[in-house]
């Protein structure tokens, strides 16, 4: 049964990302996973091993994408080479939703790969969601934005991040994909309560969940995805869901990535939040 | 309840902040890998940065915004890595990351793939041979082989034409297509096996995340002082999902690349003329074909009326 109106899969349950080092693990061994999140950039190719492989797990698995060069929040217009050949993706794996970060990198058609941080303003919303809407009308598939990590505010902003969220989303009319390791790591680099990020979101829009560790330093907390979920991320999650209902989660491990069944193992951890909202749903 | 405060910034300010804050983070770094001190035109960055970014009770603006400055060089800088290992070997680390600011500044990524990152490198060598003295033709041709090498990874491969459908054929009429993996390579050093017995020795490339990277130091090779000059004619290309270098003779890459610029099969047969072939030359051009058919490089026929 869905959840809302942009979560139709609570049954998608606990995924992880699709990484190279455990394409044999996973082609060989065919271990029960509920779901594989790809970085669509890493398959918006033409040909050879990354299209193959991902045609075998398609075979077997259920794949989600997750872009990390959409750059929703971009002043300038969509790419519409990028925008055909994540299509052409998108047919192949049939995606029921396919997500995207909250952020711009990208400007007068140079490219930073980064995630950079939006100024929180109303005419940063309605640029973001103009093109969260042009993008879906193309793409012919949900779209869902995902909250980034940052290191830097800006003078200009005029709400909060989560007030912005909420101001795209309600302008797109669109889902959100909820990362609450970003939210911990974004709350501790700029000095806010992760809950009243959590309690502000419009639960009704989150379709997905992301799970992750980070790096500590002396100043700020870095998102680094090479570490264990720390408990205070597992307390927003356990938040996040009583908010949202069951919604599909996947744990994000991108570097020093240590072997599947551990990466597994880690993105398990949240069946316990998952149970527990489940029988608290059953006694009321 | 709470009304929403009214717009302040306008989309044209939006735009601004966005071109103003790119500048500053792709702005390079300084030798001890610290964001510049001085803005572009003089004045303090600090002065600069505080007037779009809140500083913190632990950062300044400055020291903020330099993270961000940071994690792009080291994100590019470890994807130029692990797509150029081999010009990294003969340059040394420090060589290998100015030449990739220097190529940076003047060709900035026009791509939402890291993957094109080294798209224009050879061309910026060839325009500025000093960030790479005095390795110039080493360099060149392990820009060309490594950027090879990335095409034949993952570009498309048609489907390949059997030696059977050229049977019966007007040769003077048909014009070979070659796939869009292949590429033709002149080298003047033998960059082919240097660069497998790097990779023998070294790990495989990695791939695109959200996540911030942490700074890795490369291993230097020795390897590099091996390297054999030789005139080298190779066809990088991809055979069942593995990229191959296949060594060619001069009359293979002539007749190959004649075909590659569209010459009919008559005509790039023609180019042979004056090459030293042994045996029977119509023998030795059907066996170089039976062979390339079977490796499926060519993937469409083209007959004039």
């Amino acid at each position: 049964m869905p959840a809302n109106q942009f979560n139709n899969f609570t049954d998608y349950g606990i995924g992880i990302g699709l990484r190279v080092p455990h394409y044999d693990h996973i082609l060989s061994k065919k271990p029960a996973v509920g779901w594989f999140e790809i970085i669509s950039e890493n398959f918006m190719c033409d040909g050879g091993r990354p299209l193959k492989v991902l045609d075998q797990i398609l075979e077997q698995y259920r794949v989600v994408q997750h872009g990390v060069s959409m750059y929703f929040g971009s002043s300038e217009k969509l790419n519409r080479e990028h925008l055909k050949k994540l299509k052409r993706l998108v047919k192949r794996t049939n995606t029921p939703w396919l997500s995207d970060h909250l952020c711009w990198g990208s400007v007068d058609g140079r490219y930073t790969h980064d995630l950079l941080p939006m100024p929180y303003t109303f005419a940063a919303a309605k640029v973001t969601a103009q093109r969260i809407r042009e993008a879906r009308d193309f793409l012919e598939v949900p779209i869902c934005v995902e909250n980034v990590s940052s290191y830097a505010e800006f003078h200009v902003s005029e709400m909060t991040e989560w007030e912005f969220l909420n101001e795209v989303v309600e302008r797109a009319d669109c889902g959100i994909l909820l990362d609450v390791n970003n939210i911990y790591v974004s709350s501790k680099n700029h000095g806010f309560n992760p809950f009243d990020y959590v309690n502000g979101i419009p639960a009704q829009r989150v379709a997905q969940i992301h799970i992750a560790g980070h790096s500590k330093f002396e100043k700020y907390i870095l998102d680094t995805h090479d570490h264990p979920v720390i408990d205070p991320v597992w307390k927003l999650y356990e938040r996040a869901i009583q908010r949202t209902g069951k919604t599909a989660t996947l744990l994000e491990w991108d570097d020093r990535i240590p072997s599947f069944d551990e990466v597994h193992g880690e993105a398990l951890k949240a069946n316990q939040f998952l149970k527990r909202l489940e029988n608290e749903t059953a006694k009321t | 309840m709470k009304l929403p405060k009214p717009s302040r910034q306008t989309a044209g300010e939006f735009y601004a902040l966005q071109r103003l804050m790119a500048a500053a983070v792709m702005r390079p770094l300084t030798r001890g890998d610290k964001m510049q001190v001085k803005w572009i035109d003089g004045s303090p960055t600090k002065v600069v940065v505080n007037q779009f970014i809140k500083p913190n009770d632990r950062l300044t603006s400055f020291e903020r915004l330099e993270i961000y400055n940071r994690q792009y060089w080291l994100r590019i800088r470890q994807s130029f890595y692990e797509d150029y290992p081999g010009l990294c070997a003969i340059l040394g680390d420090k060589k290998f990351e100015r030449l990739a600011g220097a190529y940076l500044a003047n060709y900035p990524s026009q791509s939402f793939t890291l993957r094109n990152l080294g798209s224009r490198l050879v061309k910026f060598i060839q325009e500025e041979p000093r960030w790479v003295s005095p390795h110039k033709q080493r360099a060149l041709d392990l820009a060309r082989l490594e950027w090879a090498h990335t095409e034949a990874f993952d570009n498309e491969a048609r489907s390949p034409l059997k030696l059977d459908d050229l049977a019966g054929l007007d040769a003077a009429k048909i014009r070979l297509q070659l796939q869009p993996h292949l590429t033709l390579l002149k080298l003047d050093n033998e960059v082919d096996d240097f660069l497998i017995e790097l990779k023998r020795k070294s790990g495989l490339r990695s791939e695109a995340s959200n996540a911030m990277e942490q700074n890795r130091r490369h291993k230097k090779t020795r390897l590099a002082g091996r390297l054999k000059r030789k005139t080298n004619f190779l066809a990088v290309h991809r055979y069942q999902d593995l990229v191959y270098y296949k060594r060619l003779d001069p009359g293979q890459f002539r007749l190959l690349t004649a075909l590659q610029n569209g010459a009919t099969l008559e005509k790039a047969c023609a180019e042979l003329a004056g090459l030293k072939i042994s045996g029977d030359l119509g023998a030795t051009i059907q066996q170089w074909f039976t062979s390339w058919a079977a490796l499926g490089w060519f993937c469409s026929l083209k007959q004039s009326k």
